[in-house]
């Protein structure tokens, strides 16, 4: 009998139908309430965005006033065991662009505040200190940091284009996440399966690989694929103050030429005295005023076919591909839950169709803004490799710096500062 | 003679280069950031969208996800072959662990009066994977939904479960009503 009635009800759909009626009981029995745990206090928000603040300031004052490496790899310890493994490397920085990214492309989305501060307040500090963020702050760049125990020299000529990777990111998780598709940084983060202790195998196997090459490569993922540094670095290149190698002067005795293992510092590329090289300040100029617009409406037009690709990697594009094959007889079977939900929903193909063509405009436009932002940074990128502005002493980079604090113990003058022991080349300076 | 205007022509660039970045920064944050329904959003599941596909067990951050079951008793049959507490074709009609559909016993069965029992959800033991729910939802009165249980959700910036969830079922919700509750009307 209750077998029976069972298979009659089975033919009602599903969603929330009372097929039972809550009983009358006779007894007096009361129907509990239904519990729900109630919120957490914002707290922890505004604790991380405290933490944040603190070391910003921090990882600022010891590379650029107190120049200690100890401070520093103190300082990435605790960013490492307080973002990376207690918080769990939520929320952060490198993600917080896409919140932003979205944020801006759709009014009805809200970015939390303590987000919005993770976003705005290594960038503002880059315009002041720069990459002070990556040096002690970030656990992911702490983690590579700290396990780097022998590097190994990128050459130039590699390091430079590699370089341009981080943008790519950056233009494609800013265009996946603006058009409501998926938050690409966070789906392959490579670190944070390390910072929760588990997670999907692929990523524990590319954070495992990442760190073991972070033993002698110098910060892989921060140079060639963090698509937050690519932002820090923009900035940082107009920063107020930056780390200089020598306290004092630079008397050019190749003892930092070295000492960086993220290769961002600059040999001097000219004595001196001697002026500067008018032929490459002339090809540079000539190159900045071709190549950058070229760049610009060749990519914008690549942006927008890779937009136009990007829909079917939006659930709703997926979907639609879905039903697509499903309408052909070639999904295989079992369905995957994607359709299940979609039938259960009760949603009809007009309105999916509809939210793919409108997808399909935004991505388009988007992909063509965005290809065209992605090509002047790379022109410009190239250009500045291809004709380096001369320099007279050694410096450090401006964008690729990650103010680690390494190279200032290699300089006799900062030993010289710190009262130790040196040989100062050419005499001691007055 | 022929250095110091360039430095100074470069120092200038630099300058404004720095007021734009700040300008830039300064606008985005500004306008994101004084947005009305600014900041108290969380995750949470529709109940009407959820499909039980089991995926809230595994794709949260946390060790046991943050997702567990939710009893709407107002909405329950009180009945005595409850679906979402037995295994389909049950040895016996009782508490032993074999008839049970619940891989961790998160569920309370007591007797009220003939022939209605009552099922109560362990918070404690309870995983979210959906198991009860499905079963509820397909023969029952759907009075076992999942919810992310908002005392242990760490408010990621993208929910690791939404991410994942085929059917879509998350969205933001206000952080002063997080949960998405079924039959509130009588309750």
């Amino acid at each position: 009998m209750r077998i029976l009635l069972l298979l009659a009800l089975l033919a009602l759909p599903a969603l929330g139908i009372e097929r039972f009626p809550p009983p009358d009981f006779s007894g007096g029995h009361q129907i509990p309430e239904t519990v729900v745990p109630a919120s957490q206090a914002r707290t922890q928000a505004w604790i991380d965005v405290a933490a944040l603040s603190l070391g910003l300031l921090l990882a600022s004052w010891i590379s650029l006033r107190l120049r200690s490496r100890k401070g520093l790899v103190i300082l990435s310890l605790v960013a490492l065991a307080y973002f990376g493994f207690w918080r769990r490397g939520c929320v952060c920085a490198i993600g917080s662009v896409q919140n932003v990214a979205l944020g801006l492309a759709d009014p009805g989305y809200a970015v939390p505040l303590a987000v919005i501060a993770f976003f705005s307040l290594p960038l503002l500090t880059a315009l002041i200190w720069g990459r002070s963020f990556c040096a002690g702050v970030c656990p992911h760049g702490a983690i590579q940091d700290l396990v780097l125990v022998r590097p190994l020299k990128v050459p130039h000529w590699l390091d430079q284009p590699l370089r341009l990777l981080p943008w790519i990111y950056l233009t494609l998780a800013v265009l996946l996440a603006a058009t409501g598709g998926m938050f690409l940084i966070c789906k392959y983060d490579p670190f944070v399966g390390i910072f929760r202790m588990g997670g999907p195998r692929t990523m524990l196997l590319v954070g495992g690989v990442l760190l073991v090459l972070s033993m002698f490569v110098g910060r892989p993922y921060c140079r060639w694929l963090c698509p937050y540094g690519a932002l820090l670095g923009l900035l940082s290149r107009v920063s107020r103050f930056r780390p200089s190698v020598t306290p004092d002067h630079c008397s050019q005795c190749r003892l930092c030429e070295n000492a960086c293992p993220y290769g961002a510092i600059h040999l001097p590329t000219r004595t001196p005295t001697a002026p500067a090289d008018d032929r490459d300040a002339r090809l540079r100029t000539l190159s900045l005023l071709v190549l950058v617009p070229l760049a610009a409406v060749l990519f914008g037009w690549l942006g927008g076919k890779v937009g136009l690709v990007s829909v079917a990697w939006h659930p709703t594009g997926e979907l639609a591909g879905q039903v697509a094959m499903a309408d052909a007889g070639t999904l295989p079977e079992p369905a995957p839950d994607e359709i299940t939900a979609w039938r259960q929903s009760g949603a009809d193909r007009t309105s999916l169709n509809t939210a793919v063509a409108v997808l399909e405009e935004r991505s388009l436009t988007l992909g063509r803004i965005l290809g065209a932002i992605f090509g002047v940074a790379a022109a410009l990128h190239l250009i500045r490799v291809a004709f380096p502005r001369p320099t007279a002493d050694y410096e450090t980079d401006a964008a690729d710096c990650v103010s680690c604090a390494r190279c200032f113990s290699s300089c006799p003058y900062e030993r010289q500062r710190l009262g130790l022991p040196t040989d100062i080349p050419g005499g001691s300076h007055v | 003679m022929a250095e110091a205007p360039g430095m100074n022509r470069r120092a200038l660039l630099s300058g404004g280069l720095r007021g734009l970045g700040l300008l830039g920064i300064g606008t985005a944050t500004g306008a994101l950031a004084t947005r009305d329904k600014r900041d108290d959003e969380v995750w949470q599941i529709d109940p009407d969208a959820c499909i039980q596909c089991g995926l809230c067990a595994t794709e949260c951050v946390l060790e046991i996800s943050a997702v567990k079951t939710v009893h709407s008793h107002g909405m329950c049959g009180y009945c005595e072959l409850c679906t979402g507490y037995f295994e389909p074709d049950p040895v016996n009609l009782d508490e032993g662990a074999e008839n049970q559909l619940c891989p961790t016993g998160a569920i309370e069965r007591t007797y009220i009066e003939h022939p209605y029992y009552e099922y109560r959800i362990k918070p404690d033991l309870c995983v979210g994977c959906g198991k009860c729910v499905k079963g509820c939802n397909m023969f029952g009165n759907g009075s076992l939904y999942l919810q992310v249980n908002h005392d242990r959700c760490v408010d990621c910036n993208r929910c690791a479960i939404a991410t994942a969830c085929p059917a879509e079922a998350f969205r933001l919700v206000p952080r002063s009503e997080p949960y998405l509750l079924r039959g509130k009307e009588e309750a």
